[in-house]
């Protein structure tokens, strides 16, 4: 057990989020998920198990779906990162939180932000994807409430409105 | 007044914006000025005596906030029902994870650090770790006899049906443990002020469960105790009594340092430390006659409640008057009981023991089924409870239901014979084999036989001048649609809009005691109350002659502005009433239990790989009657999400134990079923009405847990001809079972003898 006092210097990690450049200082061992709710006050990443099972605490780290519990601060230096905040950063997230709302698709809200932005990332990749896409897309997300089902009827709302457009 | 469509329609959620875009508030998304982090140190045993505590020089210990059993102002117990479970235990534990004392410090590494640096030496005692060895009573670990509950319940003559059965068919069956898992852990904030006393903020379904514990333990009077639930992700009874704990914890550092203090439970800690669903054992002892018809039975029914009380008395309860399932018998004995064993107190989750003796029961049918060489549907359909008859409580059926209608359209919707036949044919060869299996059960709504009486739940609703209407309700809303539909309920009966009527954050210094949030009673009975509530508003504008008998929601403003500015606030208050002629007796377990139960039939259709030996849910109906659908959306994913925890229940959720404590408390291990494991699960649904229930409505919340994973053993069993009985059936399990490695899921016992 190293019960030493810790005197390790904070670290700058210079990032943007929702298209905003933001610069924290950090403990070197900071979580991406912890820079976000407690450095920028972005409280709608969600931590759920700090183990990147569920999901809860998704974002996009340049282009990619990532759990930001398992990124260090340290390696999302220079990336642009999308949350659920950033709604003018990204032009899926008000139509995917339009079908959410709409299908039933949150009932906790607790998985939901991570939940849209994995469905964000989804559609991304594949505009008009099957169930069976969907439901692959989703398996990194975990939702105790739904039972998925109206999860997957609000993604495929989404992309619906999204190629009828 | 308007004609309004609001009940029965897909409204937008309440608080759905918040939520899907990310504003919605949490504990964890709360940081109050000067805030403390909290911690916990527990219990590494099972049982013992506390000998010594070490702190480890390393630590600056004058920089922590440090709280034992001994800085306590009031009463060291969590207050529920039997005051027995300590808040921090002083001198012995009990099970592992038992609290033993807290810290608190700016930093949470910090923190972290101290709780390791913290060693706690034990004198062991003797310990229990099965309901088994609980109830052989030679280590004693709680009261005389280790039994924390019983009950009996009697109906006819049940020792004089043996020698007239053409059959006696003999059952026994095994529930697990299982996680709620809701996905945001146990949290509360504590702040502490000598002159308003302890206020705290929390994830929780109870608020005056909280309040009522908080008094005790601090010692403070009603007024010094304020409780306030923020949005909460996820509860399935799982923060229904342990919010008590946590908030005593934040509460005891918060008034010995005089800072707020934040205690959030990271997952490890939230799940081997709080409650589980109780495990079970149920024994079945049926006489049936030629034709399958139930003459009577003897039921045992027996639950794992841990280490402490807690509810599981009331869990047992349901459990006990659920025991019988949706059918008639003519007599039976059902005896039942709770017991203690050294692993963290077993508490309410989803369903609340219901699950436990319907799985049971509904296993056992088709075990009966079998002896009797008729089908699943059959058997059921000979036995079925009908209008007129009375359930084993002897409750006489006044609804208009008709299980063989129910069970007539869930046959169609699953095509369960035509899939029967094809399955039948299809498993003579491969290793892929495919079953169906159907499950019919009921579930009651509200709390139990005198239950709502004692509560006496009280509702408010207020207007204001600008005609708007607020509901107010200690009633949560943690997913479940509480907000939504108790708002729908106010404005269908005003005849307002939907948009004009909003709820008040549950917080005890502003809302009114409406009772727990538990129990499928929210829509159901607290609804009702809204509606007395909304009417009051009504008749004293009408009486007060500012209103007329039919109004326009302009009319209704006008008249709020005018009654407000001439009287003061328009608040109205409304008690629960009890149906009249209700008879229940709590001595002999006999009466009217619930005021209204919900119906159903479920069908899951299975394969069963034999090379890798996991099951799979293939299609999933759930066909139920809830008297009235109040909105469409909600209730819907209520019984999605129901079903999706009812599979999770039978194929994929194990809690591992070694002694006494949770060894897989992390996501990685404890899987849950997630978006690419489910079935489509089809939801139906039947509306009969309800004259208890506003608008018509039942209890909905915890009906879809009871029925999925009977019918997923019953399709597994189709599916293989062999008779599975204990939960949660995972690959190792059938693997166990098939090659006679288990004695819960004895094969040899898949040919159900009769006497």
């Amino acid at each position: 057990m190293n019960l030493a006092p810790e005197h390790t210097a904070k670290s700058v990690v210079l990032l943007t989020v929702n298209g905003e450049a933001r610069k924290v200082s950090v403990h070197p061992m900071a979580r991406l998920l912890d820079v976000l709710r407690h450095e920028l006050g972005l409280t709608g990443t969600k931590e759920g198990c700090g183990e990147g099972e569920c999901g809860s605490c998704s974002v996009l780290m340049d282009g990619m779906l990532v759990n930001s519990c398992l990124i260090p601060a340290a390696q999302a230096s220079g990336a642009s990162i999308i949350t659920i905040e950033g709604i003018s950063a990204h032009p899926l997230l008000p139509r995917l939180q339009h079908a959410f709302l709409e299908c039933g698709g949150a009932q906790c809200g607790i998985c939901t932000p991570g939940m849209i932005l994995a469905a964000a990332h989804l559609l991304e990749k594949i505009p008009a994807p099957t169930l069976d896409e969907i439901r692959e897309g989703l398996a990194g997300n975990l939702c105790r409430c739904t039972g998925y089902m109206q999860i997957f009827e609000a993604v495929a709302q989404a992309a619906q409105d999204r190629v009828s457009r | 007044m308007t004609e309004s469509h609001i009940v029965g329609t897909s409204v937008p959620r309440k608080e759905g914006r918040d939520k899907v875009t990310g504003a919605a508030r949490y504990v964890d998304d709360m940081v109050l000025p000067g805030m403390l982090f909290g911690a916990t140190v527990r219990s590494t045993i099972a049982r013992g005596k506390i000998k010594k505590i070490t702190y480890h020089p390393a630590i600056p210990w004058n920089e922590f906030v440090h709280v034992t059993a001994r800085d306590i102002p009031g009463k060291n117990c969590i207050a529920l029902i039997l005051d027995d479970q300590p808040c921090l235990a002083a001198e012995i534990v009990n099970h592992p994870e038992e609290p033993i004392l807290l810290l608190a410090h700016a930093d949470r590494h910090a923190l972290h650090k101290a709780v390791e640096a913290i060693s706690v030496e034990y004198a062991p005692l003797p310990a229990v770790h099965s309901l088994e060895q609980s109830e052989k009573q030679s280590t004693i670990i709680w009261g005389a006899d280790n039994t924390f509950k019983t009950f009996l319940v009697e109906k006819g003559d049940v020792d004089s049906v043996w020698r007239e059965a053409a059959h006696i068919i003999e059952g026994e069956y095994f529930t697990g443990a299982q996680e709620q898992l809701y996905i945001e852990n146990n949290g509360v904030i504590a702040a502490y002020d000598e002159g308003t006393g302890v206020t705290v903020w929390g994830s929780l379904q109870c608020p005056y469960y909280v309040h009522k514990a908080l008094m005790v333990l601090c010692g403070l009077p009603e007024d010094k105790v304020r409780v306030v639930q923020m949005e909460t992700g996820g509860a399935f009874g799982g923060k229904e009594e342990y919010p008590s704990m946590i908030a005593g914890h934040a509460a005891l550092l918060a008034i010995k340092s005089g800072r707020p203090v934040k205690i959030v439970y990271d997952r490890m800690e939230d799940m081997a430390a709080t409650t589980k669903r109780h495990p079970s054992r149920t024994r079945h002892r049926t006489a049936v006659d030629k034709d399958g018809k139930i003459l009577g039975g003897e039921i045992e029914f027996t639950i794992d409640g841990g280490a402490y009380a807690t509810l599981s008395s009331v869990v047992l309860s349901r459990g006990t008057i659920h025991a019988g399932g949706p059918y008639y018998w003519p007599s039976v004995r059902i005896r039942t009981k709770a017991v203690a064993t050294n692993t963290p107190p077993h508490g309410a989750f989803r369903g609340f023991g219901a699950p436990q003796s319907l799985f049971a029961i509904e296993r056992h049918m088709d075990r009966i089924a079998k002896v009797v060489d008729l089908d699943p549907v059959e058997i059921r359909r000979r036995n079925f409870l009908q209008p007129g008859q009375s359930t084993t409580t002897q409750q006489v059926i006044r609804e208009n239901i008709d299980l063989h209608h129910l069970l007539d359209r869930a046959v169609k919707l699953s095509d369960y014979r035509g899939k029967k036949k094809r399955f039948a044919l299809e498993n003579q060869s491969g290793t892929q084999k495919r079953g169906i299996g159907i499950a019919a059960f009921l579930h009651g709504a509200g709390f139990t036989g005198s239950g709502e009486r004692y509560l006496n739940s009280l509702v408010g609703v207020e207007a204001a001048a600008d005609g708007t209407v607020r509901v107010l309700v200690s009633s949560a809303e943690f997913g479940q649609g509480t907000n939504t539909v108790l708002c729908q309920i106010a404005a269908e009966t005003l005849g307002l809009s939907y948009d004009c009527v909003t709820i008040a954050q549950p917080d005890t210094t502003v809302v009114p005691n409406s009772g727990p949030t538990v129990a499928s009673r929210t829509a159901m009975i607290v609804g009702k109350i809204v509606q007395s509530a909304a009417l009051g508003i009504r008749q004293t504008l009408v009486k007060s002659g500012v209103l007329g008998d039919r109004y326009t929601p302009d009319q209704f403003r006008d008249a709020c502005r005018k009654y407000l500015a001439a009287h003061g606030p328009l608040k109205s208050l409304s008690r629960y009433e009890a149906p009249p002629s209700v008879y229940w007796d709590d001595e002999k377990y006999r009466g009217e239990a619930y005021a209204a139960f919900a119906w159903a039939v479920y069908v899951s259709e299975v394969t069963v790989d034999l090379t890798t030996y996991s099951v799979t849910v293939d299609d999933f109906v759930a066909l139920q009657e809830i008297g009235k659908v109040l909105h469409p959306v909600l209730a819907a994913g209520q019984i999605t999400g129901g079903v999706a925890q009812g599979i999770g229940f039978a194929l994929y959720e194990k809690v591992v134990w070694q002694d006494g404590r949770m060894l897989n408390n992390q996501l990685t291990n404890y899987i849950m079923p997630t978006a690419a494991d489910l079935p489509p699960i089809r939801v139906f649904f039947e509306e009969n009405g309800n004259d208890h229930g506003a608008y018509g409505a039942k209890g909905i919340g915890e009906l879809p847990m009871d029925g999925p994973a009977p019918a997923i053993l019953n399709a597994v069993e189709d599916a293989l001809g062999v008779s599975l009985n204990s939960i949660p059936l995972l690959s190792e399990d059938l693997f166990d079972a098939l090659h006679g490695k288990s004695e819960a899921n004895s094969v040899l016992s898949s040919t159900p003898g009769s006497q």
